[in-house]
């Protein structure tokens, strides 16, 4: 049963459409990302969702009731804020505790919940420091517990770690995904960083220019990408050049000397060759040739670029102490057939 | 900010800032420094119609100050003119800056420019419309009269009430400058945020933006009770010979009573009183506010 | 943000208009065609503009109150410039209390600078003198060009500074080729901003001008206590469009706002 439902919503600036008939619908105490590059509409999705934008067309349901006719302040939604957006002039309790005034829970119950939420994000020692006298890290969970001790019904998450530094980021994301789950409470995260998406979420909604290109679990989205747009955005792939021949009645599409079966469908002619960098091997016999290149070490793996007649490709391989090709190499690469996707035509526009 | 411009040389002692900031140092230390020095020591000299100014040195000046009911009246005259427009430039110029705020450009760069242009103007020509504006046929009388709202002209001119009109007219962009800077600072998503929480209009306005430009409110405070209680050209056309304030006071003793020694003590006063204020304030403001802004 | 009211959009009418009125109603009674204070209903007239050219006083007042403006601006800048990239470029002892020195001057009410200098002059022998009005003028208007280029100066990245000198430059030529053209701006607003001060510049002024050396405002102001006409408003408003040229040009080269709060408006 859908917790929360985005209906065909569109947000059309003039000209412009920032969104462009999003649909989705979200199951309680699941934990939806908004992910894509600046401008694809993903926070003016969410502001239609909190109330500060007005939709041009299209419903929110949450809860089986109608939430574009609620008032932003009675949508009971918790949401946090890029730039955090904590009173300045209110100490960490009294800024976690506003929300709870507002709903006039009485003094005793407050002070209770209040202490109860600072502990759950470990802020307990702050309760009675000013925002500014805090570091990033720490206004950012006040900022978290102030949008949890109401108990919304959902919780917005505006970008915001993109002001940490990247290790207290990671440390963030754990620490968010623990509490959402400990709280059950139904989140919806606008991101621009894909790892921070797959991390997190349990499905993924990928936006480009306004539109949903995939909204799927993050480990489907990255494994069978809807389109060559989410597959550039989730992960890195390389583009070959191939063809689509037919050979003894059957069709297969080839990649240098080596060839695939290829799918019913296909026609005859020149195509496109996707595949991850990790799913790429070295191989002695068969396989596609080329030279290496560069080897770019990254500590836990190393990065092997070569060139081959298809096109330039990217290879991980683990820093597990097996002897490595050296640059100017002659080398065989090989993968699976069901790893690669193959798009006719030539060339890619994104 | 400057901070982050430390210079490498600098890391010896180098004299290149003594000289680059030299000269405006003396040219300014001197000519503020001596004269006053010099104004503070006429204070304590006499004064009589056929001897003039005689070189003792005495506090009779600030005892006469003191004790003579007629200085009083005008102290209190100024200082009571300065608080009332004060208050009405704070019930003036905070809306108006708050209003200003919510506007989208070009209203807002284009009325901002109305509310603040005037600053560039004479105080003379501004003073003058309202010299012109008042009067029992001025714009203002007749326009009331006509408004059915009063039977016969007021008395504008030569009132404190034309007075305090006219010089909060002067000040209230001063008061609008210093709440629109803070404003300026706020994070709009705050608000946003408390009515996420369930707040409604009132309160964010209450509980939420009120605290955040009161700041601003009370160092816009600072400067027009300053600047209103050292006010000589409006005071001085509006209110008339007869409605002295301090400074139209020392004007008349240096420049007509030729009681050089008397005026001298009037300026010192005022002086003192008014740099007590501003720091007093400026202190009591920072003290209480550095903990929660910057 | 959310959009301002009818209550907030009344109120906001009747601030505008207090704020217009006075500068209105002087611009209007300069075009009477009548010989007496009174609004031009019977239609615009340039006579009175035309009697400020006949008026010696004013005209005369109008050259020195420019000529001032100039040379104290002029001055208060020479001063600033070096003044605003010692404090912009080094940190060192005393800094802060000569970054407050600097704003000093606006501390001090008026009439008692006014007071002070007319002292300092008479026992100086240079009182009523052309360039005793310089000097005072001067200590007045360099904080708000000290303000302006310092700004400027503290906007300006010293990286780029460096670099010229690590491609040869000597300390002059690097001011010269790169810091001044970068700082300029700031550089003519202050001495836009400080002219306009001082030609506005009355109250000081009043205790320190001689019948020999006296400014427009202090002309006009001698002239208002004794009587009020039409000649006096039209010289007003001729005094108002000249400043609004010089906001204007204030506008172009820093920025208004920017001016007055010291950030722009988003």
């Amino acid at each position: 049963m859908s917790f929360l439902i985005l209906d065909q919503l569109t947000k059309a600036y003039g000209d412009v459409i920032a969104v462009d008939r999003l649909s989705l619908e979200v199951a309680k105490g699941e934990f939806v990302s908004l992910l894509g590059p600046s401008g694809c509409g993903k926070t003016t999705t969410l502001q239609m969702i909190a109330g500060f934008v007005e939709p041009t067309n299209g419903r929110i349901t949450l809860d089986g009731g109608d939430l574009l006719s609620v008032r932003p302040n009675k949508r009971g939604l918790g949401i946090v804020f890029q730039s955090y957006a904590l009173f300045p002039h209110m100490t960490a309790a009294e800024n976690v505790a506003f929300g709870l005034e507002m709903q006039h829970v009485p003094r005793a119950e407050r002070e209770r919940r209040v202490n109860e939420t600072l502990s759950l994000v470990g802020l307990s020692s702050l309760a009675d420091r000013f925002p500014r006298k805090m570091s990033g890290g720490q206004q950012q969970r006040v900022a978290l517990a102030r949008a949890l001790v109401i108990r919304p019904r959902v919780l917005l998450l505006d970008e915001p770690l993109s002001n940490l530094d990247a290790k207290l980021r990671e440390e963030m994301q754990i620490e968010l995904r623990q509490i959402q789950r400990t709280l059950g409470t139904t989140t919806i995260l606008v991101t621009h960083d894909q790892s921070e998406a797959m991390a997190l979420s349990d499905r993924i909604v990928i936006m480009n220019r306004g539109r949903a290109e995939q909204i799927a679990r993050p480990d489907e989205a990255y494994a069978r990408p809807a389109s060559e747009f989410v597959a550039n955005f989730l992960g890195k792939t390389n583009q070959l050049a191939a063809s689509i021949r037919e050979t003894d009645g059957r069709k297969v599409v080839s990649v240098g000397a080596v060839v695939w079966p290829a799918a019913d469908g296909m026609h005859c002619g020149p195509a496109t060759v996707a595949v991850r960098p990790e799913r790429i091997a070295l191989t002695a016999n068969g396989g596609v040739s080329g030279i290496l290149r560069n080897r770019v070490f990254h500590g836990s793996h190393w990065l092997l670029q070569v060139e081959t007649d298809a096109g330039a490709v990217t290879i991980i391989r683990q820093n597990d102490g097996e002897a490595l090709p050296r640059e100017g190499e002659a080398i065989r690469l090989s993968w699976r057939a069901e790893d690669m996707s193959v798009t006719p035509g030539n060339g890619s526009d994104a | 900010m400057s901070a982050a411009t430390f210079d490498r040389r600098n890391e010896r002692v180098t004299l290149a800032p003594y000289l680059l900031s030299g000269p405006a140092l003396l040219v300014l230390g001197t000519l503020l420094v001596i004269p006053l020095v010099a104004t503070a020591v006429l204070s304590l000299h006499s004064f009589s119609l056929y001897k003039g100014i005689q070189n003792v040195y005495n506090f009779d000046n600030y005892v006469d100050i003191f004790t003579d009911p007629y200085f009083y009246a005008i102290y209190a005259r100024t200082f009571r003119i300065a608080l009332i427009v004060t208050l009405l430039s704070i019930l003036l110029g905070a809306p108006e800056a708050y209003i200003l705020n919510r506007m989208r450009d070009p209203w807002r760069s284009g009325f901002l420019l109305v509310v603040l242009g005037p600053l560039f103007i004479s105080i003379i020509s501004r003073t003058l419309g309202w010299a012109l504006l008042f009067g029992s046929t001025g714009l203002v009388n007749q326009g009331l009269v006509a408004l059915g709202l009063i039977d016969r002209p007021l008395q504008f001119m030569y009132s404190e009430t034309g007075i305090v009109i006219a010089l909060t007219h002067v000040l209230v962009p001063f008061m609008v400058i210093s709440v629109w800077a803070s404003l300026q600072r706020l994070d709009p998503q705050i608000e946003n945020a408390a009515l996420s929480l369930g707040a409604r209009s009132g309160t964010i306005l209450r509980r939420i933006l009120l605290p955040q430009v009161l700041p601003g409110v009370l160092s816009g405070s600072i400067i027009v009770f300053a600047l209103a209680a050292s006010a000589f050209a409006t005071p001085a056309i509006i209110g008339g010979r007869r409605l002295q304030v301090a400074a139209t006071l020392a004007y008349d003793e240096f420049l007509n009573t030729l009681n050089w020694p008397l005026g001298a003590a009037i300026a010192m006063l005022l002086l003192v009183a008014i740099l007590a204020i501003i720091l007093g304030c400026n202190r009591l403001v920072e003290r209480r506010y550095a903990q929660v802004f910057e | 943000m959310r959009r301002n009211g009818t209550l907030a959009l009344l109120f906001h009418g009747a601030f505008i208009v207090y704020i217009l009125a006075p500068i209105l109603v002087v611009c209007a009674v300069a075009f009477t065609s009548k010989g007496y204070l009174s609004l031009p209903t019977d239609g615009l007239s340039l006579r009175w503009f035309r009697a400020i050219a006949a008026n010696r006083d004013f005209v005369d007042a109008f050259w020195s109150s420019l000529w001032l403006g100039t040379m104290s601006a002029t001055i208060a800048i020479g001063l600033s410039v070096p003044a605003a990239l010692a404090i912009a470029r080094y940190r060192f002892v005393g800094r802060d209390a000569i970054t407050t020195l600097f704003q000093a001057p606006l501390m001090i009410p008026p009439a008692v600078l006014g007071i002070a200098f007319l002292r300092f002059f008479t026992q100086a022998g240079i009182s009523g003198t052309f360039i005793g009005l310089v000097l005072s003028h001067v200590v007045i208007i360099t904080p708000f060009a000290i303000r302006l280029v310092l700004s400027a100066s503290t906007g300006m990245d010293p990286q780029i500074e460096h670099a010229a000198i690590s491609l040869g430059a000597s300390a002059l030529a690097a001011f010269r080729r790169v810091t001044l053209p970068m700082i300029l701006p700031g550089v003519v607003s202050g001495w836009v901003l400080a002219f306009i001060t001082s030609f506005d510049e009355v109250t000081m002024t009043v205790f320190i001008a001689s019948p020999r050396t006296t400014t427009l405002p202090v002309r006009l102001f001698l002239y208002i206590q004794d009587n009020i006409d039409p000649l006096v408003a039209a010289v007003s408003a001729a005094l108002i469009a000249l400043t609004v040229v010089a906001m204007i040009i204030l506008d172009r080269t820093y920025g208004l706002d920017r001016l007055l709060v010291g950030r722009g408006s988003d």
